[in-house]
């Protein structure tokens, strides 16, 4: 099944910020500990002086006056994994969500996330992550908490309850407060046990994010809005030619142009610094650079394509998953259905710019930065700066979209050199065209589907060769197991359909990075797979929900296409109305979509997207909900206009007039059902997404016998 | 030296007269509510109320406001008490919230000249102001349930 590979990356991890001083147990946690400067514990007797923070572990600060403060270890990016993991912490200590102080953790070890193997925010693992492990956090806080007031009142713990704060037995009741010290300073509690899904008081049920109120009035902070005293602004020229290097360049005019500071060679181009942003972008416009423009100089698309085509046809590929006799199913097929599908590159377009904000303060190098990864962020930083780990500082603040753009971190080390050569803070911001044309891509791709079926309309056997190039080579080299990259394989090599399944990985590089976007791998092969599907389903002369539901054995597969089917009235459009299903497992969740749309001569319009979801238990379900509204907005995005062309090592688009992205005008009506589930959490970051392409492209079928085999649809023919 | 009135507040800033106002507001003034996304008028992040109306900070020179009143995300209350940052809070409409500033603001501007807006009117009023995390379900949801706020209020 469709997993993330554990212990994707073990880099070297620091220990340091405000658990330098901790003590470290065997569970990860850290106990009984006192801030920095909050005074030792004799201290605070009789309670006169300020509150202290006494530290119930990594994720839980208590307060002596209650205060709770909860440090999330993932970013905020819209996905809401400020309001969710704080959830996990807050049901388990019996207080409301939204009680607690939400606090951004630092880079630390005790951070990693299991699933990546480095403390980063991808792969939709924050909840299923953080599932048990926070939850636990509360739970062994809470039995503490109830160990100190129950031997104080010498009441047996498991007669003590906790509730808004309040540890209580019979009439007597004690404030975490008054226990917190007292708590931390007890040994780690043994069998603490989690509360059962019927106690649950919050997860599961909608609630309020902790983060609007900051998103609606203009406070929130982004990397971009970082001020400090005396921080200057720098706007990089990057060589146009991806991989490019500066050849040489003169700065005299750029030098005398208003509020110039200095300019900078930097290891990925030239940078102006500039008493403000504006300044430093027209200084950097007027720079004379003569480039080098590198290996890429004549890459363009055409020659991507070809390449992947030779790779294709090479067959050098490795063997990712192979189940029954796949040859001799297709050999023994009355019917043989063969089909090529091609993906574009695509942009993330963040609507944050890429920036990095960088202090050099006290011997030590803080980067502020919208990181999707943090011990990344730090190690750029660390060999930009020269500084070993003890001496480099990241701080995350709010990102303005991630979609996986800053799991990369390309633009830290221009700011920490910028900094160090400036002597002052600064903040480096890349324009939108910057960004648009500095992108770590979508990798385009090349899948070969061939099927068998025999004289009842049965799969007889499946073959895919999926043809990219790999993203985890280059982000976590040793995730790649004999070549076969885990992502690049995703949600095909869990086709449900067959026995005899047989799927090569050929991996191609084409010259420049590519990245993780948003769904990675599901958005290529859920295209791939659940296009070819239906044209299996049509050749078997067969409804494409029908050969679906007949082909399934597992119940979660069919409980949302059921689902799905039953939601959108399948079958039942309205009049010149025509419908396209498909389906996918990923992130442990289950989902499956209908598109309706209507086709008039070329002009298509969408009308609705029906999408049924089971990811087992929710935190949060109006966070799900919202996630699987924007994913599915942000997947017929990259369905009807997503593409990124290279013409001489340069990327074509550059703002949003050529990278469109969607508008409120050009939404259809979005219908999102969640399933009930006791199943533990599945992953909600990414799924939607997927499925919107062979969606569409199915119903596009339906309405026009035109089968899509190439994305976006937008340059399939079609007017939108 | 350019004279506005920014969020009722006069100020006088040091710049060249043909810096666009969004940069003034956030890197002269400290006003970061009001964000920078595409500097072409393109994408709505820098959306501003002058005079009332929306405009895109991003490609006004400051010297195009010189003498008049503009209102940023941070001067549209001061409590968040503003029907649109109601409705916006009612439904919990941000995601990543880069873009809502801008969207709340060209939303303000559009209640204050349609109490009761349609949905072809929301599409006229809002296809300048692009979210890249796709709550334009909530965005319109909101904003027919800040009509209603302010319809209360009205």
């Amino acid at each position: 099944m469709a997993q993330v590979p554990t212990a994707l990356v073990v880099p070297p991890l620091s220990r340091r910020g405000f658990l330098q001083s901790s003590v470290r147990v065997s569970a990860g946690l850290v106990i009984a500990m006192y801030l920095p400067g909050c005074g030792k514990p004799g201290n605070v007797a009789g309670g006169s002086g300020p509150a202290k923070q006494v530290v119930a572990n990594a994720w839980l600060r208590i307060g002596t006056d209650g205060t709770i403060t909860v440090l999330c270890d993932r970013s905020e990016m819209g996905q809401g994994v400020h309001t969710a993991l704080p959830t996990l912490i807050a049901e388990e200590l019996g207080v409301a969500p939204e009680s607690v102080t939400v606090q951004v953790a630092p880079t630390d070890a005790v951070y990693v996330n299991s699933l990546l193997g480095t403390q980063a925010t991808g792969g939709s693992t924050s909840v299923r992550d953080a599932w048990e492990k926070l939850r636990m956090a509360g739970a062994e806080a809470r039995a503490r908490l109830v160990a100190v007031a129950a031997k104080e009142w010498g009441a047996p713990p498991a007669s003590c309850s906790v509730a808004d704060g309040y540890v209580t037995f019979t009439t007597r009741r004690k404030s975490f407060g008054e226990l917190a010290e007292a708590a931390a300073a007890l040994p780690k509690p043994e069998n603490v046990q989690l509360l059962d899904k019927g106690e649950f008081k919050y997860i599961g049920k909608p609630q309020r994010r902790l983060d609007t109120a900051a998103k609606v009035d203009g406070s929130a902070r982004f990397g971009i809005d970082m001020r400090l005293p005396g921080m200057l602004y720098a706007a990089l020229a990057q060589s146009p030619e991806l991989g490019g290097k500066v050849g040489s360049f003169d700065d005299a005019k750029a030098k005398g142009m208003p509020g110039v500071r200095h300019v900078v060679q930097t290891a990925s181009g030239v940078a102006v610094i500039a008493d403000s942003w504006w300044q430093a972008k027209q200084a950097r416009d007027a720079l004379s650079i003569k480039w080098q423009p590198g290996p890429n100089a004549r890459l363009d698309n055409a020659a991507i394509y070809a390449g992947l085509k030779s790779a294709a046809a090479s067959g050098k590929g490795r063997v990712a998953r192979d189940d029954g006799d796949a040859d001799g199913g297709l050999k023994a097929a009355s019917k043989r259905v063969e089909s090529v599908y091609e993906l574009p590159m695509l942009a993330h377009a963040t609507m944050e710019p890429q920036n990095c904000t960088v202090e050099f303060k006290d011997g030590a190098c803080h980067v502020h930065a919208p990181t999707q990864a943090q011990q990344f962020a730090q190690a750029a930083a660390m060999a930009a700066a020269g500084l070993p780990a003890e001496q480099v500082f990241v701080h995350t603040t709010f990102l303005g979209g991630g979609y996986g753009r800053r799991l990369d971190v390309d633009f830290i080390p221009a700011a920490v050199e910028c900094a160090k050569a400036a002597g002052a803070p600064v903040k480096l911001l890349w324009t939108r065209e910057d960004d648009t044309s500095h992108d770590k891509y979508r990798p385009p791709a090349r899948n070969t589907c061939r099927a068998g079926l025999d004289a009842q309309g049965k799969l007889t056997a499946f073959k895919l060769q999926l043809v990219a190039p790999s993203i985890t080579a280059r982000w976590a080299p040793a995730a790649v197991k004999d070549s076969v990259d885990p992502f690049a394989i995703e949600a095909a090599h869990n086709f449900p359909y067959a026995q005899n399944v047989h799927i090569d990985y050929v991996r191609h590089e084409i010259g420049i990075d590519v990245g993780y976007w948003r769904s990675v791998s599901h958005a290529l092969n859920c295209f791939t797979v659940e296009s070819f599907v239906d044209e299996v389903a049509v050749e078997a002369g067969k409804d494409p929900y029908q050969f679906r539901r007949e082909h399934l054995k597992q119940a979660r597969w069919q409980a949302v296409l059921d689902a799905v089917a039953q939601k959108a009235r399948w079958g039942n459009a309205p009049e010149g109305r025509h419908q396209g299903i498909a389906l996918m497992s990923g992130y442990d969740t289950y989902l499956a979509q209908v598109a309706e749309i209507s086709v008039q001569g070329t002009q298509l319009k969408i009308h609705r997207i029906v999408c049924v979801v089971d990811c087992g238990q929710m935190v949060n379900p109006d966070i799900v909900r919202a996630q699987a509204e924007g994913g599915i907005v942000f997947g017929l995005t990259a369905a009807l206009h997503g593409d990124i062309a290279i013409a001489g090592g340069k990327v074509r688009e550059q703002n949003f007039n050529d990278y469109r992205l969607l508008r409120i005008n050009e939404v259809p009506q979005i219908d999102v059902y969640l399933l009930d589930s006791d199943e533990k959490p599945g992953g909600m970051g990414e799924p939607t997404v997927a499925l919107v392409a062979p969606a569409v492209c199915n119903a596009i079928y339906a309405a026009t016998r035109k089968r899509l085999r190439a994305l976006p649809i937008a340059k399939q023919g079609f007017d939108l | 030296m350019v004279q506005l009135t920014i969020n009722g507040k006069p100020s006088e800033v040091e710049v060249a007269e043909d810096t666009p106002l969004l940069w003034v507001l956030r890197d002269t003034l400290g006003l970061t509510g009001t964000k920078y996304g595409c500097g072409m008028a393109l994408c709505g992040a820098c959306t501003v109320h002058v005079d009332g109306a929306p405009i895109r900070s991003c490609i006004t020179p400051v010297s195009a406001v010189s003498g008049k009143t503009v209102t940023t995300i941070e001067g549209l209350s001061a409590d968040r008490s503003h029907p649109v940052q109601r409705a916006w809070l009612e439904i919990d409409v941000p995601q990543c919230g880069y873009c809502q500033s801008g969207q709340i603001m060209s939303a303000a501007a559009l209640l204050a000249g349609n109490r009761s807006p349609s949905d072809a009117d929301i599409d006229v009023a809002m296809a300048g102001n692009i979210c890249r995390c796709g709550t334009y379900p909530r965005i319109r949801k909101a904003i027919h349930r800040a009509a209603e706020l302010a319809g209360k209020e009205g």
